[in-house]
């Protein structure tokens, strides 16, 4: 979903920084308060920015012939709200576009915005919605990180079609060839990358449940009722 | 740790994604699987009549694929190294409360 540098024409690269900086400010501000209050959270902290870093570095091989990598924000948005996720997927978006020339400086609003930003807001909103809805924890998990990893390339998708609508005569055509080849790849990938984090979520229960009772991710009877506990 | 419910399904899950990507392989015989973004770029290249970018790369550009990968590999190995440690922190430290 990286956009490439320079391949945002004006307006639209400004445009997607004047949306992606005030939740990136926010997500700042939110994040020094988790620090400075609760030091005791940061090594989770750490594993959900190290989960992103992890999976934006995997390249993998999609059914429909191409490849494309998976975003590993859905733990980060569950468990810090996709305001701070959008800080962590700066560093790494930063990382890629200063050491691999993938992405770029000028783009980095528009990539924030689709893999920091909406996919971690659509996992966030998931998973609110089915923890509220009673489904299995494992569930909602696997379906909040799927999503957020898809989403984000349909917003990558629209985010070219917008900015090259006018010169490809018309904005429907191009949005549906863009999703051909980012939404469409993506699908498998998506569902891996939920099975991933329901699984990764499994061992953050078994070892450090406290941390996501005291973050409200969940409640500590859900966490009993998991083990295998009865309240 | 034991293998549970949660390990099964994400083998049956993973199974099934490498199954896909052979029927993939299969079904785009010469594909070369590249990435999702070079192949973005050439519809922009396409639709706009040789769209050139208005700006270059700004930052360091690996000369090749072999820099790339490193760079990559190492970009996934401290990423685990950082969640192989807390994990291990976490377990260990459960076990001597």
């Amino acid at each position: 979903m990286h956009i490439m540098e320079g391949f945002l024409p004006s307006p639209w690269w400004q445009l997607w920084f004047v949306f992606s900086i005030p939740v990136i400010m926010f997500g700042m501000y939110r994040l020094n308060k988790l620090v400075s209050e609760r030091r005791d959270l940061l090594p989770l902290l750490a594993v959900a920015g190290a989960f992103i870093f992890v999976l934006s570095s995997l390249k993998l091989p999609s059914v429909t012939g191409s490849s494309s990598h998976p975003t590993g924000t859905g733990m980060a948005a569950i468990m810090f709200g996709p305001a701070v996720t959008a800080v962590l997927g700066v560093i790494v978006l930063l990382y890629q576009a200063l050491f691999l020339a993938h992405g770029g400086l000028t783009t980095l609003g528009a990539n924030v915005a689709s893999m920091g930003i909406i996919g971690p807001l659509a996992a966030y909103l998931i998973y609110k919605a089915g923890m509220k809805a009673n489904i299995n924890f494992y569930v909602v998990v696997f379906l909040a990180a799927t999503f957020a990893d898809w989403i984000t390339y349909v917003v990558t998708s629209t985010q070219l079609a917008l900015a090259f609508s006018s010169q490809a005569g018309g904005f429907i055509g191009l949005l549906q060839g863009f999703l051909v080849i980012f939404a469409t790849t993506q699908v498998p990938l998506a569902i891996m990358e939920g099975a991933l984090t329901a699984l990764i979520f499994k061992y953050i229960i078994q070892v450090k449940s406290d941390a996501l009772v005291e973050l409200k991710v969940i409640s500590q009877e859900t966490v009993n009722k998991l083990r295998g506990i009865s309240a | 740790m034991k293998i549970g419910k949660g390990e099964i399904i994400f083998a049956v899950i993973t199974v099934l994604f490498v199954a896909s990507f052979f029927y993939g392989m299969a079904a785009n015989p010469g594909s070369e699987f590249g990435g999702v973004d070079g192949a973005a770029e050439e519809v922009i290249t396409d639709v706009t009549g040789g769209y050139e970018p208005w700006i270059g790369n700004i930052g360091f550009e690996p000369p090749g694929g072999e820099t790339e990968s490193l760079l990559f590999a190492l970009q996934a190995a401290i990423g685990a190294v950082v969640i192989g440690y807390f994990f291990g922190y976490y377990k260990g430290k459960g076990r001597s409360d």
